[in-house]
């Protein structure tokens, strides 16, 4: 294999992880609070045509990332009034939202007449001085859209969030031991809503990334279920930014793998390669199924346990 | 406890997946006044919002309202296989007289939905089971895609051309070998290297196929798919690209040589027109590029005068009867003779094809 396709595997797959990645680090976010949110593909629908919508209208693309964010937000916060202040079982609110969001994001593309439309200020790669010059890496990394370099920050910037500063700290703890927190002093609601939010923001961005760089117009259903394999890329991460970049970016690869193959006549059956994502996250739950090391590798103890103060 | 709540996640996640695919829209309800009126029922499995196969009847339906104008439609869109016979039944329990189920895996819900509503007639797109009131129609786009790969052949310099494919499946191997043909009709030095995606609808995934090939050296790209992103592939490459289902010119500009496309407009107001006239009767229809149920969308500004007086000559040639796409001499990928020189293969022998014609690169098992 020539270094030129090893190049375009990896890029691709850098490109095709930068959506997984994005709506994982948000899932990540809220998950650590202790909240469990399944609509990821719904916000991710959401922020897709609204971004889509916004940046069409308006000939620009960074008001659609920021629009994109705000709607995936928004429809977060239904899911975090739920399933925080309601107490409602977070299993059902986070899929119905998924079914919300996809119903609701086909009915305003058509309301706001977007379907298929050509958006010719889309992002587009760029070559980064100096860095795109590396071997090998230089092309894989930094001859990308500006999307992708703002997931390299975004993922350390999560990463240092959570590990290295006093809120990750708070954070962690909300999702571990809500009620040791709160006996702490820690505010376990507004860190709820907060991070349900920052999730659905990062799943609308995630969004955005379809309907403004990679694909890239609105059509319904454009993210074809790859909110669930952020999902499962979250627990394959074991709630870890920096393993979310990696899972990400060889989840993304699958399938543009599978295609190189068969382009070499290597018969691999496609079936194979695009379980493999699934495989891989059941394979690590197995590895990780004793309640001591789920605990260890970092499931937030109290993921998906509605927190009732009066209960404690 | 632990445990069992993850599992429990993970299983209602696959259920909701299901669901989703599953999840159904209604609409398109035209209100009706007169005294003959008919109601028509459509079963989409996609949304028309694809810019393919259900945008497809979608402009068929929106036809058949402008021109009948006592005909009130009700549409279902997203439905799954599994969920036909119940999307049917509601159909023709709402009172459609008529309603067309237009995805081959609806062909078995509607044949068991018919033999319970007798009064009622059914047309299924694109299967092969018939009863006495219900009836199959598709249309022959092999031919268009044999004109198409006429321009492709005319247009690649790399002489090798790259055809994003979804399954497998007859339907599409056919429409790779009519394409196939097409080319070496004109460029007998071209090849046609095909890559499967499993998938009817999916932007990423056609796309990344798309760029695999182009990366491959393909400098014309076809598709078989419900969405342009194949095409757009091309165009961001700088080379070109043949849409499919709709004209996808719009979607992907300068780069889209031409699209063989459905036109089901006509066709439906002819069968609305027949059930309304007590005429209709149970039929396998295929319609041919003669009937204008198939076609081929205008050519884009890089196709040139000699390749498009080209195309129309055979298309010519096909739509007065002279000559069709599957006629010997037809060799397979190994050389071997299928079709005797003179001979025309059989309906049946092409709509259970399973083997790629001589310059086709790839597997036709997947």
């Amino acid at each position: 294999m020539t270094m030129t396709i090893l190049t375009a595997i990896l890029a691709t797959a850098v490109t095709a992880g930068t959506p997984l990645l994005f709506a994982a680090l948000g899932e990540i976010l809220t998950e650590r609070a202790g909240i469990l949110n399944l609509g990821v593909e719904g916000m991710m629908l959401v922020g897709a045509v609204s971004g889509f919508a916004s940046a069409y209208y308006t000939g620009n693309p960074w008001l659609g990332v920021a629009v994109a964010m705000v709607a995936g937000g928004l429809m977060a916060l239904i899911h975090a009034f739920l399933s925080v202040t309601m107490r409602a079982n977070q299993v059902v609110s986070g899929l119905a939202l998924t079914m919300f969001g996809t119903g609701l994001s086909s009915y305003l593309g058509k309301v706001w007449g977007v379907v298929g439309n050509p958006f010719p200020n889309h992002f587009r790669p760029v070559q980064v001085p100096g860095l795109a010059e590396i071997p090998l890496l230089g092309q894989v990394l930094f001859h990308q859209d500006v999307l992708v370099l703002a997931s390299f920050v975004l993922a350390a910037g999560i990463w240092f969030l959570l590990y290295r500063t006093r809120t990750g700290m708070n954070l962690r703890a909300v999702g571990e031991n809500p009620a040791a927190a709160d006996s702490l002093g820690i505010n376990v609601f507004a860190l709820r809503y907060l991070f349900t939010i920052a999730g659905g923001m990062l799943a609308g961005l995630a969004g955005a990334y379809f309907s403004l760089a990679y694909v890239p117009t609105w059509m319904e259903n454009i993210t074809a279920g790859r909110g669930w394999i952020a999902v499962a890329l979250v627990i394959f991460a074991t709630w870890n930014p920096a393993y979310a970049v990696i899972g990400a970016y060889s989840f993304g690869g699958i399938d543009a793998l599978g295609f190189r193959l068969q382009a070499l006549d290597i018969a691999i059956p496609s079936y194979f390669l695009k379980m493999l994502p699934y495989l891989a996250t059941v394979l690590v739950l197995v590895l990780v199924s004793k309640r001591n090391l789920l605990a260890r590798i970092g499931a937030p103890g109290a993921l998906g346990l509605p927190y009732d103060r009066e209960e404690r | 406890m632990h445990r069992k709540r993850t599992w429990a996640v993970l299983l209602a996640a696959a259920m909701l997946f299901t669901m989703t695919l599953a999840g159904c829209g209604q609409e398109g309800a035209e209100p009706s006044g007169a005294e003959d009126s008919i109601k028509v029922g459509f079963v989409y499995i996609g949304t028309p919002g694809d810019a393919g196969f259900t945008y497809s009847h979608e402009q068929g339906r929106l036809y058949l309202v402008e021109t009948i104008p006592n005909v009130e439609t009700e549409v279902v869109e997203n439905v799954a296989d599994a969920d036909a016979e119940r999307v049917l039944t509601q159909l023709a329990e709402s009172g459609c007289e008529l309603i067309f189920s237009t995805s081959f895996g609806f062909m078995d819900p509607t044949i068991n939905v018919a033999a319970n509503y007798p009064d009622v007639k059914f047309m299924h797109c694109s299967g092969f089971k018939t009863a006495d009131n219900v009836g199959t129609y598709f249309g022959r786009i092999y031919q268009a895609r044999y004109l198409s790969g006429i321009v492709a052949g005319q247009a690649t310099e790399s002489n090798l051309i790259g055809y994003v494919a979804a399954y497998p499946i007859p339907e599409v191997i056919r429409g790779i070998n009519a394409f196939t043909l097409g080319v070496r009709a004109v460029n007998p030095e071209a090849t046609v290297k095909v890559v499967w995606t499993n998938t009817w609808f999916d932007p990423t995934a056609e796309k990344q196929a798309a760029q695999v090939l182009l990366e491959e050296g393909a400098d014309v790209i076809a598709q078989h798919q419900d969405t342009p992103s194949a095409v757009q592939a091309a165009q961001e490459a700088g080379k070109f690209g043949i849409g499919y289902h709709s004209d996808m010119s719009a979607n992907a500009p300068g780069a889209v040589l031409t699209s063989p496309v459905w036109n089901w407009g006509p066709y439906y107001v002819q069968v609305v027109q027949s059930v309304l006239d007590g005429t209709w009767e149970t039929d396998s229809y295929w319609g041919p590029l003669a009937d204008g149920v198939v076609d081929l969308a205008p050519f884009g500004d890089a196709v040139d005068e000699e390749t498009q007086q080209l195309v129309e000559t055979e298309k010519a040639r096909i739509v007065n009867g002279e000559w069709d796409v599957f006629t010997g001499p037809i060799y397979d990928q190994d050389d071997a003779l299928r079709v005797p020189a003179g001979e025309v293969m059989s309906d049946e022998a092409m709509l259970s094809m399973d083997w790629f014609v001589q310059g086709v690169q790839g597997n036709p098992k997947g």
